[in-house]
């Protein structure tokens, strides 16, 4: 079970840092997700059945419904600062 | 004219902040006090824990702490998100061009049949967590994202539906207005805000545990108003 909830961890470390990291904002939404789900996961784990349903339907479910919704009005794409 | 109810009105703002900081401890006296305080508020988590089974005959403590022992906390976190979808709304007022989407965009028969087979059911689900809110995990905040996950299904994959605003808003309104009435309700009759002044019943039944299986009803319809409100906002215009 511990090598469950570390592998749990170690995705969610992955896919916070790859949301953070890619340039394609869909992408970006797509790790943010991830995290929600891995963080959900590991609540009902830690025996927080309440915390871990609402982060599954908020955070993984309409909270990226919502940014999607967002890009598709905007950019997809981040664009290169050319200031410097 | 308007400068001097300004100034009133900053004058009873101001009274009511002296009032409440008035009664605030200061000092070494008050050290000792707020050390106390601590040490109550210590003590107030193991009482929720060991006697909520028994004030409130809610059989799930979580619930029984959010909507009774800090019901109040509850009533602001369901202003927070109002205040936000109020917001929403005002930035996306009026941009809702070209309501009709064109063939292309039409969603196939399979896929629009399939959403409508899907709604109910997600439907039940989400009014199941939030009416079994005392007895099992989740609750009225949980339901209510459920149903609104519903929602966002019918517009991603029926594109010509339309959410009807006007019934949403009513829904919206008429449950935050049944939660700060329960609550006066218990102000009215015992003397405190939020006060659990119907029958609990029994433990693990589905009608126990007072005002609490109503007010989360309300915050579920509540919220699940409020999150479709925002979706049929944002989705009113996608390319």
């Amino acid at each position: 079970m511990i090598v469950f909830q570390t592998f749990l961890v170690l995705v969610m470390i992955v896919a916070a840092l790859a949301a953070a990291g890619f340039r394609d904002l869909l992408g970006s939404v797509i790790a943010c997700s991830l995290v929600s789900l891995m963080a959900s996961i590991i609540f009902y784990f830690l025996q927080a059945p309440d915390v871990a349903m609402a982060e599954a339907s908020i955070g993984a479910g309409l909270t990226t419904a919502i940014f999607i919704f967002a890009i598709s009005k905007t950019k997809r794409h981040e664009e290169n600062e050319k200031t410097d | 004219m308007r400068k001097q109810i300004s100034l009133l009105l900053l004058l009873i703002v101001a009274a009511g902040f002296a009032l409440c900081l008035a009664g605030a401890p200061f000092g070494a006296e008050g050290a000792r006090e707020s050390r106390r305080l601590v040490k109550d508020n210590v003590n107030y988590g193991r009482r929720y824990v060991s006697k909520g089974l028994d004030e409130n005959r809610c059989a799930n403590i979580v619930t029984s702490v959010v909507l009774n022992y800090r019901g109040f906390d509850t009533l602001g976190e369901v202003t927070i998100l109002f205040i936000a979808a109020l917001g929403l709304g005002a930035v996306l007022y009026g941009r809702r061009a070209g309501a009709s989407p064109d063939e292309a965009q039409r969603p196939s028969l399979i896929l629009s049949t399939g959403c409508r087979l899907l709604f109910p059911l997600i439907m039940l689900v989400g009014i199941y967590i939030f009416i079994h809110g005392h007895l099992s995990p989740g609750g009225g905040f949980q339901g209510g994202a459920v149903i609104a996950s519903g929602f966002l299904l019918i517009c991603l994959g029926c594109r010509k539906k339309k959410l009807n605003s006007v019934a949403l808003g009513a829904a919206e309104s008429l449950s935050g207005l049944a939660f700060v009435l329960l609550a006066l309700i218990g102000l009215a009759v015992g003397g405190s805000f939020l006060l659990n002044f119907l029958p609990t019943g029994k433990v693990y039944a589905l009608f126990s545990g007072g005002i609490i299986p109503l007010i989360y009803i309300a915050i579920g319809v509540k919220v699940g108003s409020e999150l479709s409100g925002i979706i049929d906002n944002l989705s009113g215009e996608v390319r």
